[in-house]
């Protein structure tokens, strides 16, 4: 593991590699192998953390190793947000962009990358290039979600939207089953930036995909309380608190995932307007809990996030009924509408359905399961989100990622001698 | 690379042509398996092309037979050392060599129960540690080594191969401590009577399984990311008694 503390140290981070190559990591949030490097070298960037703020236009130029928590208690006080967040805010810049990574509002704003004006990459033939759409188009579609394959980012330039407060106006609404939901937020998205719905996958028969659909818009000045006028620009998310220690193993199985499921969603409300919720509470919820996956036990849990486009609302549907009488009971589902995706070769954002799991490992039925939802997935023109697989079937990588030849050509340009490397790579055939 | 679900990519059969381990690797082909290097001591031999062809056709698309004895120790390096940089990252590699014998035989001929031992334990050794040498260099890899419920307790009726597989036991799950931090792992596999070519012909033990039954437990103790696993494993409770009985209630036990 390489931990470089300079930006010249950072620039010098691919000499000498051997054939087990090299690959940088962010925080490592990204769920399955996409930030491991077996038996090679691992370039930690997040000792560089860099900020560059031009307050007139906000536009941030922030160094790869940067995290969106520290980058948001420099942009929210001054009257900025991130162009997008994923639901943690322990993600780097290059994670970010490696991920091309999307949030709640990405039926609005699209993904990370479609944010970001440069950035400057360092290649294995230790040339340091500052990438645009202008000046290599190609290598900046090849890198944003090119899962690191394609250099080490070293900083990156992006603009960021300006916000009046930092506290959201909320809605929130309980859909009794999957087309409700779907209604919902056809709708809906129509008229809030930001949207998601926590899907019940437990529930069964008339409570099919029943949800709870969270949407929102920041607040502006003259909506908040009047005494808090000073306060509009606070940014003071709640200090981490530690899972309790000692959890017995397996506290979430099957029982209790059914049991939390159906008080979460008795507990929401049917309808209520205009609440107004932190930047934390409404998109960082699990960061208020620090080791929140040791709840899983030992065997550990795996996420899976698939994309359908729209037109195939019936994959989409039979994948969650299959999912709700599978023995298989995933807690924290999303549901959410994608935009229009973007031109990174492997960006995953595309416009339709994306669904995103979080199951417990234990069970024998598990690998079949997905392997047959990946079917359904690449069959319906769909695709795997990378940054949080780690299992999918090589094969199905081509349908799902047609622009794979493309990206595949650049990688060849930028690493003839395959020196960028990651076990999600080597997994799927990438590298 | 080996998946989040215990998967594997690749597999090195160390003892190719064992029924026990075609029988896993047919398993992990049909999951997403793709390569596959069986090691037998006669590469050419009809069922070896035999199970080449089986495996293509059940889905692996790089299969190939290469010469190895477990006994010719002296060449275990340069033949590992050829697979794992001709193939690429090799994410499992299995030890089922194994040699029963005839305990009679080896009563009257000590000199063949030398040859056992020399193939089951010795062999293993090697083998075994020149592939973890290998595993450190890739930073992964899962040893798999097919053990036996006889390693639990020498019987009357085979304990030259039962003391030959109590010391590969052993070996194994010390390797496997010593491999902690490196990203190798190895998996201790030990399974009762299973109806295979070398119990052909004896009469079936008591939880008699299958090499196909074996095939699942360990692909559903992989998943699970067991170190022993026992098939069936009922077995673990039963030994957990049998490890424990009088030697002379044991001597009668174990006769039958
Ligand atoms: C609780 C939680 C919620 C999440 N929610 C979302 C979500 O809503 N939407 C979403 O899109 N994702 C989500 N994610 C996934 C996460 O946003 C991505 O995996 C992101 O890439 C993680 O960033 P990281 O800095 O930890 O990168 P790492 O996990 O360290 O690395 C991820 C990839 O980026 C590459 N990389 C990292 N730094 C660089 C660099 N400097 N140069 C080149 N490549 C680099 C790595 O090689 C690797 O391939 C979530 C993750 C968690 C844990
Ligand atoms: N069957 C059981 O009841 C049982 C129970 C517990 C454990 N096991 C163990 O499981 C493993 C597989 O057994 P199995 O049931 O599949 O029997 P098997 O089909 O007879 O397999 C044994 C294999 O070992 C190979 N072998 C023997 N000596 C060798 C040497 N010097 N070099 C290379 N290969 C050699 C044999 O190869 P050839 O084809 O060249 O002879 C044969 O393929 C063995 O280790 C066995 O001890 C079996």
């Amino acid at each position: 593991m390489a931990q470089p503390a300079t930006v010249t140290e950072l620039e010098h981070c691919l000499d000498g590699l051997d054939g087990r190559g090299a690959l940088a990591r962010g925080l490592g949030r990204s769920y399955g192998d996409a930030a491991q490097n077996a038996g090679g070298r691992v370039i930690d960037t997040t000792g560089l953390a860099s900020l560059e703020l031009d307050a007139e236009t906000g536009t941030v130029t922030a160094s790869a190793g940067m995290d969106l928590d520290r980058l948001l208690r420099v942009l929210v006080p001054r009257g900025f947000f991130v162009p997008v967040t994923p639901g943690t805010r322990q993600v780097t810049v290059g994670g970010a962009i490696a991920a091309d990574i999307h949030g709640k509002n990405h039926h609005r704003a699209g993904s990370w990358t479609d944010h970001v004006v440069s950035f400057r990459l360092l290649t294995p033939d230790g040339v340091v290039q500052q990438v645009s759409r202008d000046t290599d188009g190609e290598l900046f579609r090849a890198t944003a979600g090119g899962m690191g394959l394609t250099g080490v980012v070293l900083d990156a330039t992006f603009r960021c939207p300006r916000i009046e407060t930092s506290r959201l106006v909320v809605d929130t609404d309980r859909a009794a089953d999957l087309d409700t939901v779907m209604a919902l937020m056809e709708e809906g998205d129509r008229h809030y930036p930001y949207s998601v719905a926590w899907i019940d996958l437990v529930a069964t028969g008339r409570h099919l995909g029943r949800s709870v659909l969270t949407s929102g818009r920041f607040a502006r000045l003259d909506e908040l309380p009047a005494s808090s006028g000073d306060e509009a620009l606070v940014f003071e998310p709640l200090e981490l608190v530690g899972a309790p220690p000692g959890i017995p193993s397996g506290l979430l199985n099957p029982l209790t995932i059914r049991a939390f499921n159906e008080l979460w969603y008795r507990k929401a409300p049917t309808r209520r307007r205009d609440e107004l919720q932190t930047i934390a509470q409404f998109f960082h919820p699990l960061d208020g809990v620090r080791n929140w996956n040791r709840l899983y036990g030992p065997q550990g849990f795996l996420q899976w996030q698939c994309v359908v486009p729209f037109g195939a609302e019936a994959t989409l549907r039979s994948m969650v009924e299959r999912l709700a009488r599978s023995g298989c009971p995933s807690f924290l589902a999303v549901l959410k509408r994608f935009g229009p995706g973007n031109d990174g070769y492997l960006s995953f954002p595309a416009p339709g359905w994306t669904l995103a799991l979080d199951i417990p490992t234990g069970s024998t039925d598990l690998p079949r399961l997905l392997d047959e939802l990946d079917t359904s997935v690449a069959e319906a023109g769909g695709r795997i989100y990378l940054a949080k697989d780690a299992r999918l079937r090589p094969e199905l990588l081509d349908a799902m990622y047609p622009q794979l030849p493309d990206w595949r050509r650049v990688r060849a340009r930028v690493d003839p001698d395959g020196r960028l490397r990651s076990d999600l790579g080597r997994r799927l055939g990438l590298c | 690379m080996r998946d989040a679900l215990g998967a594997v990519q690749s597999v090195l059969v160390l003892g190719g042509s064992s029924e026990i381990g075609l029988a896993i690797t047919r398993r992990l082909v049909q999951d997403r398996c793709r390569t596959v290097v069986l090691g037998v001591r006669e590469p050419d031999a009809g069922a070896t092309r035999a199970a080449v062809d089986d495996l293509r056709r059940a889905g692996a698309t790089s299969v190939e037979a290469v010469r190895f004895d477990a006994c010719d120790t002296a060449t275990h390096q340069a033949v590992l050392d050829d697979v794992f940089e001709r193939f690429g990252d090799i994410d499992l590699v299995v030890v089922a060599f194994g040699v029963l014998g005839e305990q009679t035989d080896f009563d009257t001929h000590p000199a063949h129960a030398v040859e056992a031992v020399q193939a089951n334990y010795v062999g293993a050794v090697s083998a075994g540690l020149v592939t973890a040498d290998r595993f450190r260099q890739q930073g992964h890899g899962t040893l798999l080594v097919l053990s036996s419920v006889a390693a639990e307790r020498p019987r009357r009726s085979n304990y030259v191969y039962g003391s030959s597989k109590a010391g590969l036991d052993a070996f194994a799950q010390g390797l496997g401590d010593a491999l902690v931090g490196t990203g190798g792992r190895v998996v201790v596999v030990r399974p009762g009577f299973v109806h295979s070519r070398m119990t052909e012909g004896m009469a079936a033990q008591p939880f008699a399984t299958t090499p196909d039954a074996v095939a699942e437990a360990v692909v559903a103790g992989l998943q699970k990311g067991r170190e022993i696993i026992w098939a069936p494993g009922i077995l673990r409770w039963v030994f957990a008694v049998m490890r424990h009985l009088p030697r002379p209630l044991w001597r009668i036990v174990s006769a039958r």
